[in-house]
C-alpha cells in the first residue's frame, strides 16, 4: 500500500522556486490500476519518480507497505526499489550491449541472486512475455513492442508489488502499444499495483482510477479508492 | 549485494562493447608499463655489463697508479713542491715480498709502428711480464704468452693480439716470424685469443713485449701501472697498506702513488648505474602516471556517455556504492589488462634488445616489474575514483531523462 502525506517537492530553477508537487495526499491500495494524467509540467513525472524512490520529497512522508521510506538511507532505498518497485520507461532504457535475457536478468544480478535461480526466473519471464525466441538478441535487433516487453519483464523479474510506467506506449505504434498495455493489465490482474503516467486520454480511460494533476496539485481523483476502502 | 563475479562480468561486457575506447586505454597503460620494463632492463643491463667487464679484469685485483689523485692541500708550495717519482720495475719487484700477493705485473704503454714484410701498422705496445696474462685471465689462440724471465731483462719476443695478427699476417703463419717494432726486431711467440675491448684497451690490436724491452724501446724507465693480484679478498686492505708503505719508503717518504681496487671502481660504477636505472625507471613511471590521467579522462567521458545507463541501474535497485564499484572494477580490469599486455610488450622489447646487443644483459629487475604493475593498478584505480564518484552521485531522475 502506498500512502503519501503532505508531500511537497520544490525545485530551484535559477532564483525561482518551483513547486513540482504541492501538498499531495493520496493512498493507493495494493492491486489498484491507476493512471496519472495532466499536462506537461503538472508534476506527474515527479510524482512517479517519488513513488519509485528515485526522488525524495522536500517535506512530507511516504509510507510504503506501512514503512516510512522517506527515512531510509540511500542504500536501503536502493534495496526497496529493487524488491518492491518496477519501472517501465517510454524509451525502454535497455542496455544495448546486453541481450534481452541479460537485460531482464539485471535486477536479479544487482540483488546478488545466484545464477541458477536467475536463469530459471529469466526463462519464465521470457516465456510469459512470449520472448523465448528473442532471448539472445540485442535490443537493436528487437521491435519496439518487443523491447518494451523486455523492459516489462525486467521491471517485474523481482516480483515487485508496484509497477510504475511512464508513458509506456509513447514510443510505440498503436498495435504494439495496445499489446504492451494489455501485458501490463494482465500483470495488474495478477495483483500488481499498476501506476501509469500518460498524456493519452484513451490509455488513461482504461484504468480503474484516474488521478488528474495540474501545477503540482491533484485536481481530480476519479475511481476506485472508495470502492477498495482505503 | 551485487556478486563479485557478476560485477566483473558486467564491467567486462561494458569494456568489450566499446572496443576503440578500451583499445586506447590499454595502449596507454601497456606503453607505460612496457616502457618501465624496457628502460629499467636497459639500465640494469648496462650495470651488469659494466660489472661483468670489471670482473673480467681479474679477481682481487689492485692497481697501482703513479701520482696522488688527492691533493693534500696543506702544502704551501703547491704542485711545485712535490717531485713526483716514477714507478719503476724495482718498485714492482719490491712488492713481491708480501706473502699475500699472488702475482705482480708491471705495465708500460707506448705506440709504435709494427711491420712485417711490406705491411705496417701503428698500434699500442704493452710492456709487461708473464703474469699479466694470468691476472687478466686471457686465453692464448696460439703459442705462449711472454716467458717467465727476470723483469729487468728485455728479450726480443712478442705476443700479438688476434686482430693485429690477422691484419699483418693474413693467411700466413705468424708464429716464429720476426716482426719489426719501432727500430727493433721481435720474434712472435704467441697469439692471444679474441678478447675484444677490455677496460679501454683494445687487446686485439696490441702487441705485448717484455717490460724491459718496452722501456728501452720507448726510452722510458717509468711504469704506467702495476697490477697486483692478491691471494684473498680479505687480504686486500693489508696489501694496499703494504704497497703504500713500501713505495713511500722507496720514494723517500713521498706518498706519490694511488692504489685503486677493482671493488672500489666497481662500487662507484654500481652506484652511478643504479641511480641511472632508478631515474629512468622514474621517468618511465611518469608515462604510467600520464596513462592514469588518460584513463581518468576516458572514464569521465564514459560516465557522461553512460549517464542514462547509470540512472537505469539505480532505478533497478543499484545503490551508489554498487555503481561506484562497477566503474572501479572497469578501471581495475583495464589497468591490470593493460599492465599484463605492457609486461608482455616489455619482455618482448627486452628480448629484442638482447637479440640485437648480445653483450647487454637487458633483463628487467624484479622490483621494476613489480613496481610498474603496482603503479599501473594504483593509478588506474586512483584516477577512476573521480569518474566513479561522479557516476555514483548521478541523480537517477536526471540521468534517466537524458535521452
Amino acid at each position: 500500500m502506498i500512502k503519501l502525506e503532505n508531500i511537497h517537492r520544490n525545485f530551484q530553477v535559477g532564483d525561482q522556486a518551483v513547486h513540482a508537487l504541492d501538498n499531495i495526499n493520496i493512498t493507493i491500495n495494493n492491486g489498484e490500476y491507476v493512471s496519472v494524467m495532466g499536462p506537461s509540467g503538472s508534476g506527474k513525472s515527479t510524482l512517479l519518480n517519488l513513488l519509485g524512490l528515485l526522488d525524495s520529497p522536500s517535506s512530507g512522508n511516504y509510507f510504503l507497505n506501512g514503512n516510512n521510506v522517506t527515512e531510509l538511507d540511500e542504500n536501503q532505498q536502493a534495496v526497496t526499489r529493487n524488491q518492491n518497485i518496477g519501472f517501465v520507461f517510454q524509451v525502454f532504457h535497455l542496455i544495448p550491449r546486453l541481450t534481452a535475457a541479460e537485460n531482464i536478468e539485471l535486477p536479479l544480478v544487482l540483488a546478488g541472486i545466484s545464477e541458477s535461480i536467475r536463469k530459471e526466473r529469466v526463462h519464465n519471464a521470457l516465456d510469459s512475455m512470449k520472448l523465448l525466441d528473442r532471448a539472445h538478441h540485442k535490443p537493436q535487433e528487437l521491435s519496439g513492442g518487443q523491447r518494451q516487453r523486455v523492459a516489462i519483464a525486467r521491471a517485474t523479474i523481482t516480483e515487485p508489488s508496484i509497477l510504475l510506467a511512464d508513458e509506456p506506449t509513447g514510443n510505440l505504434d498503436q498495435k504494439s502499444g495496445l499489446n504492451v498495455i494489455e501485458t501490463l493489465e494482465q500483470l495488474n490482474k495478477k495483483g500488481i499495483t499498476l501506476i501509469v503516467v500518460t498524456h493519452d486520454a484513451a490509455l488513461g480511460a482504461r484504468s480503474t482510477r484516474s488521478i488528474g494533476m495540474i501545477d503540482g496539485r491533484i485536481e481530480s481523483d476519479i475511481g476506485a479508492s472508495n470502492v477498495t476502502g482505503a | 549485494m551485487l556478486l563479485a563475479r557478476d560485477a566483473i562480468r558486467f564491467s567486462w561486457q561494458a569494456l568489450s562493447a566499446n572496443t576503440t575506447r578500451t583499445f586506447l586505454m590499454l595502449l596507454a597503460m601497456s606503453i607505460g608499463v612496457g616502457s618501465v620494463v624496457i628502460l629499467t632492463a636497459l639500465g640494469e643491463g648496462a650495470r651488469n655489463y659494466v660489472t661483468a667487464e670489471f670482473s673480467s679484469l681479474g679477481t682481487n685485483l689492485v692497481i697501482v697508479i703513479p701520482g696522488k689523485s688527492e691533493t693534500s692541500g696543506d702544502n704551501p708550495m703547491g704542485l711545485i713542491g712535490i717531485t713526483e717519482r716514477d714507478l719503476t720495475i724495482d718498485d714492482a719487484l719490491a712488492l713481491k715480498r708480501h706473502p699475500k700477493i699472488n702475482r705482480i705485473a708491471p705495465l708500460n704503454i707506448g705506440v709504435a709502428e709494427v711491420a712485417w714484410q711490406s705491411r705496417k701498422r701503428e698500434v699500442s705496445i704493452m710492456g709487461t711480464n708473464h703474469e699479466f696474462q694470468k691476472i687478466r685471465q686471457w686465453k692464448m689462440a696460439q703459442g705462449k704468452f711472454l716467458p717467465k724471465t727476470d723483469m729487468s731483462r728485455g728479450t726480443s719476443v712478442c705476443v700479438l693480439g688476434a686482430d693485429l695478427r690477422n691484419e699483418i699476417f693474413g693467411a700466413h703463419s705468424a708464429l716464429g716470424q720476426w716482426i719489426r717494432i719501432g727500430d727493433r726486431r721481435f720474434r712472435v711467440i704467441g697469439i692471444l685469443d679474441k678478447e675484444g675491448q677490455s677496460m679501454g684497451m683494445d687487446v686485439g690490436d696490441s702487441v705485448f713485449i717484455p717490460v724491459a724491452s718496452a722501456q728501452s724501446l720507448f726510452n722510458v724507465p717509468a711504469l704506467f701501472r702495476i697490477f697486483v693480484e692478491v691471494k684473498t679478498r680479505e687480504a686486500i686492505p693489508k696489501v694496499i697498506s703494504f704497497i703504500k708503505s713500501t713505495i713511500q719508503e722507496r720514494h723517500q717518504g713521498a706518498e706519490d702513488i694511488t692504489v685503486i681496487t677493482q671493488d672500489a671502481i666497481l662500487a662507484t660504477f654500481d652506484r652511478i648505474l643504479s641511480a641511472l636505472t632508478y631515474s629512468i625507471g622514474g621517468i618511465a613511471a611518469i608515462s604510467l602516471f600520464v596513462a592514469g590521467i588518460l584513463i581518468m579522462n576516458v572514464m569521465l567521458v564514459t560516465v557522461s556517455q553512460r549517464t542514462s545507463e547509470i540512472g537505469l541501474l539505480k532505478s533497478l535497485g543499484a545503490s551508489s556504492k554498487a555503481v561506484l564499484n562497477l566503474i572501479l572494477i572497469e578501471a581495475i580490469l583495464l589497468s591490470s589488462l593493460g599492465a599484463l599486455i605492457g609486461l608482455i610488450l616489455g619482455q618482448l622489447g627486452c628480448w629484442g634488445i638482447r637479440s640485437a646487443f648480445p653483450d647487454l644483459p637487458a633483463y628487467p629487475p624484479a622490483w621494476a616489474t613489480l613496481a610498474s604493475i603496482l603503479i599501473a593498478l594504483i593509478t588506474g584505480v586512483l584516477f577512476s575514483l573521480l569518474p566513479a564518484k561522479k557516476a555514483a552521485q548521478l541523480d537517477p531522475v536526471v540521468a534517466l531523462s537524458n535521452r
